[in-house]
Parts: C-alpha cells; sequence; structure tokens
C-alpha cells in the first residue's frame, strides 16, 4: 500500500465520521465541529491532488466564513438549547430509505459507466498561477460577475434581516 | 359625377343621423337632436324631388355602383344605386311623411328620457328603408329589409320597461323571420336561374325564358310568403296589431306608411316573376281579400284607438295585395301612396288624441273632443273620408281602381272587397263619431288635460291632410278622360303592361263608383245613427256575444297559432331541455368538472405542506429519473 | 477502469467517498428537521460535488473542472448568506427553526 494510499483512506474514515455526526448529532454545536472536520478532510483531498489553490480556498470560504457564519447564528440565537424537535420514527426511516436509494442508483451508475479515460497528467494545474491564467482570461466575464452575485447576496441579507427590525418597531 | 354624390347623400345622410343621435345625442339639448335627425330627412325629400322631376321629363333612370361588396366564383355583388320611377315615388312617400312624421315626434317625444335614442332608431329606420327601395339588386334589397325588421323591433319594445312591449317587439322580429325565410329562399331561386340579383339583369334574363313556368311559381310563392311577412298578411299578421306597443309616430311612420308596404314593393319589383305565375297571383288575390275582409271584421270590434288603425292597415294592406293578384301593380302602388298619407294621418291624430289624453287609448272613455281639438277633429276626419273611400278624397279613387280591377277579374271579388270598403267606413266612422262626438265619457283628471296638440304637432296634420284630400289626382280613372299620371309614370317599370287600365265602357265603371260611394255613404250614416243618434258606446270586452265576440277575440287567431305553433315548440324546447340539454349535454359538463374535482381532491392530499416530504419527493423522483436512464442503457 | 490519479489512489476509489458524502447529506437533509443542520447537510452535499470535480479535472488534466469549483463555492458563499439570513427572520418570527413550521405558509 503506498502512503497516498494510506492517507487517503484516513482522510476518507475522518470525513465520513465527520460527515454522519454532522447529520446525527443532538446539538447544533457538534453538527457544526463535524463539518469543520469533514471540510479540512475534503481540502486535504485537494491538497492530495495537488490543487492547492482550491484547497486554500476551501478552507477560508468554507471553514473560515461559512461555517463561522453558522457557528454565529447558532450561538447568537440560542439554538443549542432549543428542545430537540422529535422528529418523526418515520420520517427518518423514509430519509434513510431515500438516501440510501439515491446511493445504491448512483454506485449502480458509477458501475456501468465505464469509459474513463486518463489523460496525461500535468502536475501543475491546480496551482494558483494556471488558475490564475484561467480566471483572468477566459473567465474573466463570470469572474466580475461572481462579484456582483456576492455583491448583490450582501445586500439582501442585510435587507432580509434589517426589515425585521423596521417592522417591529 | 357630383350628382350620383347628390343621390347617394340620400341614403347616406339619415345614417349620418343616426349615429350623430346615436353617439352624442346625450350631450345635445332635445332641440337639436330633433332638428338634425329630422333635416337628414328633409333634404334627401329634396333631393329626391329633383331626381323625380328629371324622371318626369322623360329622362333615364339613375343607376351607378357604390363599390364591389364581394365576389363568389364568376358573380361579384356590388352595391348599387338604382333609382327608377318606382322607387323614386317609395323614397318620395318615405321621406316625405317620414320628414312630417320627425316633426311630429320633436313634440310628441319632448318629454321621453330616451329621446336621442328615439331618434336614432328613426334615422336608422329612415337608412334601410331607403336602402331598400334604392338598391339595384336583390341582395342590398335583403340587408334594408332585414334592417327595417332590426329597427322596427327596437321602436317596437322603445319603452322596454313594459314586458307585454317586449313581447311584442320579439313577436314582430320573429314573425318577418318566418317571412325573410320565404324571400331568401326565393332569391336563391331567381339566382340560380338567372344568374345574377340585379333587378335590370334579372328581368332581362327573365324576358329570355330563364324560368319555366312551375318554377316561376315556387320563386314568387317564396317571395310572397317574405311579403306577407312584412306586410302583415294571413298568415303572418298577428305582428302588426301587437307592434302598435310602440310610440305612435312609429306606429304612423313604420307601421302604417312604409315598412309594411315594402312588400308590395317587392312584388312589384318583381313583377317579371311574377307574371310568369298566374297561379301565384290568384293565391296572392285570395289571401289579399281574404286578409282584408278578416282584418275589416276584427276592426269593426275593437275599442283601443291605436288597435282599430292597425287591423284597418292590415286589411289596406290586404286591399293592395289584392290589386296585387289582379295583376294591378300600379293600382296597387296608387293605393300604397294614398294609404301612406290617410294613413299616417290617422296615426298621427290618434297620438294626438292619446296625447290629450294622457296615454289613454280606450275610445270608450272618448267622445267630445270636437270642442277641445278642432284641428285634429278636421283632419281625422278628412282622413276618414279619404279611407272610407268618398269622394273627391285620395282613397276614393285608389280604392275605386282596386275594385275595377277586380271586378274585371272576378265578380266575386269585387263584391268581397265592396264588403270591405262597407266595413271600412263603418268601423273608421265609429272611431270617429265614439271619439270626437257626444259627451266626454273619461275622468274629470283627464277632462281637465284635454287640450289641442302645439304647432309642431297639428302642422304635419294639415300638411297630411291636404295630401290625403288631393292625392287622388295621381290617377284619375279612364271615364273622366284625363291622363292617369302613374299609370303613365310606372310604365316603364311593368314588363307585362297590357292590363293597365281598366277596359270596361263608361256606364259599367260609373256604376261602380256609384256603389262604392254610394255603400260607404250607407256605412257613415249607419254609424252615425248607432253612435251619435242613439249614442250607444260599446260594452266592455266580457259582454260581447256572438259574432262581435269572435270579432273582439280577433277570431282567436293568436289562441289558434299558440296552440298549433307556439305549444309544440315549447313542448320539443321542454323536451330538449330536460333531456338533452339536463342529462346529456349538463351531464358530460358535469362529469368533467366532477373528475377534476375529484382528481384534485386526491393530489391536494399529497399537498401537505411539510417541507420534508416535498423533499423526499424530490430525491425519490430523482431516484426514478436516474433509474430509467439506467434501464434505458 | 482503475485509473489511478494519485499513486495507488484511483478514480473510483474517489468515487465511492464522493458518493457516500453526498448520500449522507441527503440522509441529513431528509431525516432532520432542524432548518440549521438541514443547510449544513446541503452544504455537505455541495462540497462532495466540489471534490468530485476536481477529481475529474484531475483526471483530465483540465482546469476547467476547478474553475468551475471556484465559482460553485462563491455562489455557495451566496447562498449561505442569504438562507442564514432567512432563517434569522424565519427564528425571529416562529421562535423555531423547525422546518415543519413552514407548513404554516400552506394556510
Amino acid at each position: 500500500m503506498e502512503l497516498s494510499e494510506l492517507i487517503f483512506y484516513i482522510l476518507a474514515f475522518i470525513g465520513i465520521v465527520a460527515a454522519l455526526v454532522t447529520v446525527t448529532a443532538n446539538n447544533p454545536i457538534y453538527s457544526i465541529l463535524g463539518l469543520i472536520v469533514c471540510f479540512f478532510t475534503i481540502s486535504a483531498h485537494f491538497v492530495l491532488m495537488n490543487a492547492q489553490f482550491l484547497a486554500m480556498v476551501n478552507i477560508i470560504v468554507y471553514a473560515g466564513a461559512i461555517i463561522v457564519l453558522f457557528l454565529f447564528v447558532v450561538m447568537m440565537m440560542n439554538l443549542n438549547d432549543l428542545p430537540r424537535s422529535n422528529t418523526h420514527i418515520i420520517w427518518k426511516i423514509s430519509g434513510a430509505i431515500g438516501a440510501g436509494a439515491l446511493m445504491l442508483l448512483l454506485v449502480a451508475s458509477l458501475k456501468v459507466s465505464g469509459n474513463l479515460v486518463q489523460s496525461p497528467t500535468k502536475g501543475d494545474i491546480g496551482l494558483i498561477h494556471s488558475l490564475g491564467h484561467a480566471l483572468m482570461n477566459e473567465f474573466l466575464v463570470p469572474f466580475i460577475m461572481t462579484s456582483i452575485l456576492l455583491n448583490s447576496a450582501m445586500i439582501g441579507a442585510v435587507l432580509l434581516s434589517k426589515r425585521e427590525k423596521q417592522l417591529q418597531k | 359625377m357630383p350628382s350620383n354624390n347628390l343621390y347617394l347623400a340620400v341614403v347616406v345622410l339619415p345614417l349620418i343621423g343616426f349615429f350623430v343621435s346615436a353617439l352624442f345625442g346625450k350631450n345635445l339639448s332635445k332641440k337639436v337632436v330633433g332638428l338634425i335627425a329630422s333635416s337628414v330627412i328633409i333634404i334627401p325629400f329634396f333631393i329626391i324631388l329633383k331626381a323625380f322631376i328629371g324622371l318626369l321629363n322623360g329622362g333615364e333612370m339613375i343607376h351607378f355602383y357604390l363599390f364591389k361588396w364581394f365576389a363568389v366564383g364568376h358573380y361579384s355583388v356590388n352595391f348599387g344605386i338604382q333609382i327608377d320611377q318606382l322607387s323614386v315615388l317609395m323614397v318620395m312617400l318615405i321621406t316625405g311623411v317620414g320628414s312630417l312624421i320627425h316633426l311630429y315626434s320633436i313634440s310628441y317625444m319632448h318629454d321621453d328620457e330616451n329621446y336621442s335614442n328615439y331618434f336614432s332608431y328613426l334615422n336608422l329606420f329612415v337608412f334601410f328603408m331607403l336602402v331598400l327601395v334604392m338598391s339595384d339588386n336583390y341582395l342590398g334589397m335583403y340587408i334594408g329589409w332585414e334592417g327595417v325588421a332590426l329597427t322596427s323591433y327596437l321602436l317596437i319594445g322603445f319603452w322596454f320597461k313594459n314586458h307585454e312591449y317586449n313581447d311584442a317587439a320579439k313577436k314582430a322580429f320573429v314573425m318577418n323571420r318566418v317571412g325573410d325565410l320565404g324571400f331568401l329562399v326565393g332569391m336563391f331561386f331567381v339566382f340560380y336561374y338567372t344568374g345574377s340579383l340585379e333587378f335590370t339583369k334579372v328581368n332581362a334574363a327573365l324576358g329570355m325564358g330563364a324560368m319555366v313556368p312551375p318554377l316561376a311559381f315556387i320563386a314568387s310563392a317564396a317571395m310572397f310568403l317574405g311579403a306577407t311577412g312584412k306586410s302583415a298578411q294571413i298568415p303572418l299578421f298577428t305582428w302588426l296589431p301587437d307592434a302598435m306597443a310602440g310610440p305612435t309616430p312609429v306606429s304612423a311612420l313604420i307601421h302604417a306608411a312604409t315598412m309594411v308596404t315594402a312588400g308590395i314593393y317587392l312584388i312589384f319589383r318583381s313583377n317579371a316573376l311574377f307574371s310568369l305565375a298566374p297561379d301565384t297571383l290568384n293565391i296572392i288575390a285570395i289571401i289579399g281579400i281574404a286578409t282584408a275582409l278578416y282584418a275589416a271584421l276584427v276592426g269593426l270590434a275593437q275599442n283601443d284607438i291605436k288597435k282599430v288603425l292597425a287591423y284597418s292597415t292590415v286589411s289596406q294592406l290586404g286591399l293592395m295585395f289584392l290589386a296585387v293578384g289582379v295583376g294591378a301593380y300600379t293600382t296597387a302602388l296608387f293605393h300604397v301612396l294614398t294609404h301612406g298619407f290617410f294613413k299616417a294621418l290617422l296615426f298621427l291624430g290618434s297620438g294626438s288624441v292619446i296625447h290629450a289624453m294622457g296615454g289613454n287609448q280606450d275610445i270608450r272613455e272618448m267622445g267630445g273632443l270636437k270642442k277641445y281639438m278642432p284641428i285634429t277633429y278636421a283632419t281625422f276626419l278628412i282622413g276618414s273620408l279619404a279611407i272610407s273611400g268618398i269622394p273627391p278624397f285620395s282613397g276614393f279613387f285608389s280604392k275605386d281602381e282596386i275594385l275595377a280591377m277586380a271586378f274585371q277579374q272576378n265578380i266575386v271579388l269585387w263584391v268581397l272587397g265592396v264588403a270591405v270598403s262597407m266595413m271600412t267606413a263603418f268601423y273608421m266612422f265609429r272611431l270617429l263619431f265614439l271619439t270626437f262626438s257626444g259627451e266626454f265619457r273619461g275622468s274629470s283628471q283627464e277632462k281637465s288635460h284635454l287640450h289641442e296638440s302645439p304647432l309642431l304637432m297639428t302642422v304635419p296634420l294639415i300638411v297630411l291632410a291636404v295630401l290625403s284630400a288631393i292625392a287622388g289626382l295621381l290617377g284619375l280613372p279612364a271615364v273622366f278622360h284625363a291622363p292617369h299620371f302613374l299609370n303613365n309614370f310606372l310604365s316603364p317599370i311593368v314588363v307585362h303592361s297590357g292590363e293597365g287600365h281598366p277596359h270596361l265602357n263608361a256606364s259599367t265603371e260609373y256604376m261602380l263608383m256609384a256603389i262604392a260611394t254610394v255603400s260607404g255613404i250607407i256605412s257613415i250614416g249607419l254609424a252615425y245613427t248607432k253612435y251619435v243618434s242613439k249614442k250607444s258606446i260599446p260594452s266592455v270586452d266580457t259582454l260581447y256575444t256572438g259574432l262581435s265576440k269572435w270579432a273582439n277575440r280577433k277570431f282567436y287567431i293568436d289562441e289558434i297559432y299558440d296552440f298549433l305553433f307556439v305549444r309544440p315548440v315549447k313542448w320539443v324546447s321542454d323536451f330538449l331541455f330536460r333531456v338533452v340539454d339536463k342529462l346529456l349535454v349538463d351531464g358530460i359538463v358535469e362529469l368533467s368538472g366532477k373528475v377534476s374535482i375529484l382528481t384534485g381532491n386526491v393530489i391536494r392530499s399529497l399537498q401537505t405542506g411539510q417541507t420534508s416530504f416535498y423533499i423526499l419527493a424530490m430525491v425519490l423522483s430523482i431516484c426514478f429519473i436516474i433509474g430509467y436512464y439506467l434501464i434505458g442503457i | 477502469m482503475d485509473i489511478e490519479i494519485l499513486n495507488g489512489v484511483s478514480v473510483q476509489q474517489y468515487l465511492w467517498l464522493t458518493v457516500i458524502l453526498f448520500s449522507i447529506g441527503v440522509l441529513g437533509v431528509l431525516s432532520r428537521k432542524n432548518a440549521i443542520i438541514i443547510f449544513m447537510s446541503v452544504e455537505l452535499m455541495l462540497n462532495s460535488v466540489n471534490l468530485l470535480l476536481v477529481v475529474f479535472s484531475k483526471m483530465h488534466a483540465d482546469t476547467l473542472g476547478q474553475v468551475f469549483v471556484f465559482f460553485s463555492m462563491s455562489v455557495a458563499a451566496a447562498e449561505v448568506a442569504v438562507g442564514l439570513a432567512i432563517l434569522v427572520m424565519m427564528y425571529r418570527n416562529t421562535k423555531s427553526i423547525n422546518i415543519d413550521i413552514l407548513s404554516k405558509i400552506k394556510e
């Protein structure tokens, strides 16, 4: 067994366990912590595949921004000591069945799709150098559009929470 | 050509008047509306007078195309206007009497809330009537024919708040429809066999033998059915007495002077066709005299001033058809003209009376109006004398000519005709005496309200009275050795003019005249003794016995029609309603509705509103889609 | 079939990993009623797909896949911002973040 394979299995195991913790934990704080762990393992996978730029971005955006946002909301709203809503067992069973069915089908589709062709690997595609080139040349317009999207999302979020205050007054 | 435009204006002006009154009538003052509406009828009268003088001096008939309407195959229908000797007389009658009646209406209708609507309808009627008589083909004539039915419907039901009036309007409309079907069928025949609808071309084709007599019989009989509908002859006459629901000037214009003579005009216009079918002419004569007799009998026992005049109209129209039936087309038109004058006069006179009586139309509650309304009385008297056929008034000449023609054809027709004219004289003078002589029998409140009508109403009366008195000059009998103006004037229109003048010797004709006059005077005398000397007053409707009861109830024709036609139709429609509509149609419609409600209810239960359920459904659906593709692979 | 993108790790193995992560996300979305946790499950699903995109990008030696991941991350960031704002609103109004509350919209 190669070292990289070993690292892959370890990372995969940690990631799956963390993901399970995320969806099963009673306390949302635990969920969030599980999610952070899971995201870190995914970033590690990125590093394994020499996609360093995305690994950084993943940590910064997901772990740094999004998860912190979740954490903020949960803590500021005191959602962690909310009485656990007693989800009916039927929902759990049907959720498990639905997820299982989907997984089965995805696996089945993986099995039947056989024609995966390996291209000659170039090691540097995940580096910030090549990605930056791509973003600033071919994808310049979508890149700028992304900034507009983020800007409008920010305005939307502000507006959504602000209007509430005006209503309460 | 400018002169063509001038004649076009004859038709178009009333239409413009209609639009002005209909669109802006509510904003204009009543005076302006009345003035505009009247002037768009008066101006055409003077224009047509020019055409009349031109034709009188031997001018050619005016004929021009306006535009092509539509083309079918090799045949195209044009809108064309034809002003010949026949239509010029009709147009003069329509616009002349029409303008008098418009002037009269300004005063008569001045209190009505729908004043501008009234004038717009009246203008529209004149427009359609002019289209009817001025069109150069059957199709244009048919447009006018339908249009006058429509406006007649609108005007009969003018006081639409009264349910009975609406029913009367509907009755008139439906009965006219039945007749129109006949006209249409006749038109189909004419077009199929002559290949044209234009009068000149049709007549030319008929002259070349385009239709054999049996075909001509069917076509002319169908057209005659149309004429019976419009001109209120047996069997389609019951609408006309009911049509008196409309305002009185309308009755004078539409249901006495102009529209109801459209049937005569149609037959006169198609005289080339009718002359090919002697059987139809016989039928027309028989139906004409039967209608005349029947209506005169009913008229004897009516107590509503307008109903009497209505039945008198039906009766006179019957005489006109008798004239047509014996082949005397010009004589029929002569009577159309004189009848147009004196019947319009009588109706307007009755309108004046009704106006004074505050809307009451029952002659049993009138009497002694002579004192209060001298002008109305005098003009009404002239009208009555004219319709009774007393010389030298116009009715004498036209009626005498009809009777002479009938005498020539068949003595039985003549005898019946004289009987009709006796009855006419009797019921007209019964009406006159009951209304104007003796003591007033109405309530004291009505008595205090009695007054002579304003100038705007009496002037048309006087004009019409003068016309009624002198119109006989248009057609002096042959024995007077004066030229028969109408016969000469109209001879280009009548195709087989062989039977134009009565070829009776002078003594026979004098005798006929004497008999008619004397019988008329005897009737008047009878009416005088009964209603003036003995002062008898018709009893209330329920006390009638014997023949007079039958006459008062119009021989139960309405009831018979009701039994024969209306009820079966009602039964059938009831059946269709209950079985076909309720069960079949509604069933299918409701079934589709119920199915949607049912499926909706089932599907609604899926709409739980629970987000988790929706997501689950989404996931399962994705599974199905992926599964489908997997199996497809 | 066994294409190695790393020494000893094949594409197939990565596919297994992403499918498992994705299914765990789906399970979370389906079985939980807490809106925040559902939201996090959605993020998990997104991330697993991102991982898959990078794997394929690596396999085809093409930058495009990674560029797409970059965009998907920014969209996710925007989505989270707005989504959390909505959740905050919802909590303020109903004092609950149970998504069954949303069934009240039906009435």
